[in-house]
């Protein structure tokens, strides 16, 4: 099971193979266990939640969810649709703000400091937790309008230079230079799906966030480009701290370190991705991992 | 009363075909309607179509022409005398005829050859009208038995009907085209015999404007000015002035009705901004010369301006508020319609509210905001309720927003109202200043299409 920790390498996981790993496991907790189990602690974590409720008008979507997120790894959300998964990533970055009936409790610590305290400004937050939507939405300007938005609205750059030269960088490190650097004025609409979702990833990290948020980046994709952001996912990893929701286990065993699995608003369970792929310690996640359900 | 009759008995044919088609539809696949091509309403459809609609053409056909072919009969068999007037009078012997056999008043002494006429107008009219029921009541049942009798399983009765109905589209949408054309081509052949009494460029670029014409040839005085000009200029103070008033406000209640309301708030307020769109414009017309003008005069006179009592401002102010409701509820539209990943996208940037808006929203709807507003210039052009109560009939030639001016909307009302020669150039003068106010907007709109295209391409 090497080829989990290697990114490059595509079909890492078999479910045939999980489900003979996990067979004949007797220790797996029960299936009516709600409370989280594995790891949610991590030395010098970037992000805490604890005790996170998102409520859409009077009904939760997601209960008591307690987890902390390490530096420089990636974290990847699992579970079927409609767990939670992109109500947990929308409250990292207070986007659940922009919705009025969801309201959140719960403490989330980044750094430290809880950003829904009362001195917290949402745009230097936003600024600093990025977001990549499940799908592509480049504004309808062009290449480098998109990319030097973020850095225009926080004044990152002084001159023209400084914002060409961020633009570049931009682009370069979310692996678009190549294709489009003889095309910057052209709209950034007209790009494929996949260079879309590039020039996203590029927008998002052109303010030079700390926290990436991913929901779902691949979902619209076909495996050349899919291939290309898990790729940058594991590059840019070194940088900055990565979340990444994802319906296909493969790729959550290819670029992540740690994986949370989600299930009806709970937090099922939490640990080292290849901990979870090989011997999961819940009986939901088992029942998920191997295709049973979801 | 016949043809009324006539239109009857088709119908009730129609709907006869129609079932009995249904019927051997149904009956020529013993009931399994999976074999039919379409379903059996289609084959009751197609047989009622091929029995009613031949008819009809050839029933209107004949309508159109019945008079004529009657007119001629008759006056062939009129004496010798009449039949080698010339057209014009010959006409007007028809007219008494026919006048008399309607028992209208006929405008000379009814004698003997004219009752002899009007008695075989009455003969021939009768003979063709029952050749006519006859024919079209044959033609009917027999295109719809020979429809009937040829009914099959596979036959596509469905492609038929939908054939006849994108007809009958296309003939529903040539009827507003065509309409459209008749009135631009009688206002053209109008103007034309206004052009030949005023020459065009006296008309185009004339400084003054005074449609008084002498009407008796030893009447002193005034041969008329007719230079639209000054027209044209009211008419954009007036509209430049409304657009200054609500551009900057439709479109930022737009703004804040759909970026910043709360739902409940919006839910009441779009409403209300609607009804002041079904106000009256004549209502506003007297809030305007009544109150509104009033007081900027009054307003002036404080600050030392000299405001004439009926003022462009005026008008042009209760204009803007009019226009108001149509900016806004367009641009709510095109900005509602903005998708919200875009707004995500900035807000998940660290965008403020009024940064998405500015740098995001306002333009990828920019297309939408510009032909709505073009639409409000257009609409601005041609009212006439407001400025002909407030803005007066002076044609003053200034861009002084505080003094009288006339539009041209207006002029065309005084020229027209009241008792007119209807082949003066004061008269006709209306028609060329329509036919310009036609170009004018035509142009606009035509400028919109082609922004709102330029843009579109620039953001798809
Ligand atoms: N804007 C909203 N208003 C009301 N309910 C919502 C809203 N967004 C999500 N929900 C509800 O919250 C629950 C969790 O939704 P969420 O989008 O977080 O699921 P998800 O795990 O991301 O699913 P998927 O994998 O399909 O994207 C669902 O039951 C959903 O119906
Ligand atoms: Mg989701």
């Amino acid at each position: 099971m090497d080829s989990i920790v290697n990114p490059t390498n595509i079909p890492a996981v078999h479910t045939t193979s999980i489900s003979d790993v996990v067979k004949d496991r007797s220790d797996v907790v029960s299936r009516e266990n709600r409370s989280t189990v594995g790891e949610t602690i991590v030395e010098d974590p970037r992000i805490s939640c604890l005790d996170v409720n998102v409520y859409y008008g009077e009904k939760p979507a997601i209960r008591q969810v307690g987890l902390e997120i390490a530096r420089n790894q990636v974290i990847a959300m699992i579970g079927p649709s409609g767990c939670g998964k992109s109500s947990f990533l929308r409250c990292l970055n207070r986007m659940n703000d922009t919705i009025p009936a969801c309201q959140v409790t719960g403490k989330i610590l980044m750094d430290g400091q809880d950003i829904n305290g009362k001195g917290i400004d949402t745009v230097l937050l936003r600024a600093e937790v990025g977001m990549v939507f499940q799908k592509p939405n480049p504004f309808p300007k062009s290449i480098w309008e998109n990319v030097a938005f973020g850095p225009r609205i926080h004044g990152l750059a002084q001159t023209k230079k400084e914002l060409d030269e961020i633009v570049e960088k931009s682009l370069i490190q979310a692996g678009l230079w190549d294709e489009v650097k003889d095309r910057l004025n052209q709209p950034g609409t007209g790009l494929s799906g996949g260079q879309q979702q590039r020039l996203c990833i590029a927008r998002a990290i052109a303010v030079n966030p700390e926290v990436i948020l991913m929901d779902e980046p691949c979902s619209a994709l076909d495996p050349i480009a899919t291939a290309k952001i898990e790729e940058l996912i594991d590059k840019l990893r070194l940088d900055y701290t990565i979340c990444v929701v994802t319906h296909s286990m493969q790729q959550a065993a290819r670029i992540s370190q740690r994986t949370a699995f989600f299930h009806l608003g709970d937090l099922i369970e939490v640990g080292e991705t290849k901990q979870i792929f090989t011997k999961p310690l819940h009986h939901l996640t088992e029942d998920y991992i191997t295709g049973r359900f979801g | 009363m016949q043809a009324q009759f006539l239109m009857g008995v088709l119908t009730l044919m129609s709907v006869a075909a129609y079932y009995f088609g249904r019927r051997r539809a149904v009956f020529m696949v013993g009931g399994k309607i999976r074999d039919l091509h379409s379903l059996p309403s289609y084959y009751g459809f197609y047989a009622a179509m091929w029995c009613g609609i031949p008819a009809l053409l050839v029933f209107m056909l004949w309508m159109g022409f019945e008079s004529s072919i009657i007119s001629y009969l008759v006056v062939d068999a009129l004496p010798q005398d009449q039949r080698t007037l010339s057209p014009d009078r010959l006409n007007l012997v028809l007219n008494d005829i026919k006048n008399l056999v309607n028992g209208n008043i006929v405008s000379r002494e009814i004698d003997t050859a004219l009752r002899a006429a009007a008695d075989r107008y009455i003969r021939l009219q009768n003979i063709i009208r029952a050749a006519l029921s006859v024919a079209v009541l044959v033609l009917a049942a027999g295109a719809g038995s020979w429809t009937l009798t040829r009914i099959k399983a596979r036959q596509r009765a469905r492609n038929a009907v939908e054939r006849l109905i994108t007809i009958i589209l296309i003939v529903c949408s040539s009827i507003a085209i065509l309409t459209t054309l008749g009135i631009v081509f009688s206002v053209l052949f109008e103007s034309v015999r206004f052009f030949q009494a005023v020459p065009v460029a006296d008309f185009l670029f004339g400084m003054s404007w005074s449609p008084q014409t002498a009407i008796r040839a030893d009447q002193v005085g005034s041969s008329g000015a007719f230079g639209a000009v000054p027209l044209f200029v009211g008419t954009l103070l007036i509209s430049l002035i409304a657009m200054l008033v609500a551009v900057p406000i439709g479109l930022r209640s737009a703004i804040y009705l759909s970026e910043y309301a709360s739902p409940r708030f919006r839910t009441v307020v779009k409403p209300l901004i609607e009804i002041l769109a079904g106000i009256p414009t004549v209502v506003y017309g007297f809030f305007s010369s009544l109150t509104v003008a009033p007081f900027i005069r009054d307003t002036g006179g404080l600050l030392g301006l000299d405001v004439a009592s009926e003022s462009a401002l005026a008008a042009g102010l209760v204009m803007g508020i009019m226009i108001i409701p149509f900016i806004s509820s367009l641009s709510d539209d095109v900005i509602n319609a903005v998708p919200q990943s875009l707004r995500d996208g900035a807000y998940a940037l660290g965008a403020t509210r009024s940064e998405t808006v500015r740098r995001v929203i306002i333009p990828a709807a920019l297309p939408g905001i510009v032909g709505g507003i073009l639409l409000a210039v257009s609409r601005a052009i041609g009212e006439t309720m407001i400025v002909v109560m407030a803005a007066g009939l002076a044609a003053n030639l200034t861009v002084n927003p505080l003094k009288a001016v006339t539009t041209v909307t207006v002029q065309i009302v005084t020229l027209l109202t009241g008792d007119q020669e209807f082949d003066s150039p004061k008269t006709l003068a209306a028609f060329a200043l329509g036919l310009l106010l036609f170009g004018v907007t035509l142009i606009l709109n035509v400028i919109a299409l082609h922004v709102v295209r330029k843009y579109r391409e620039q953001y798809e």
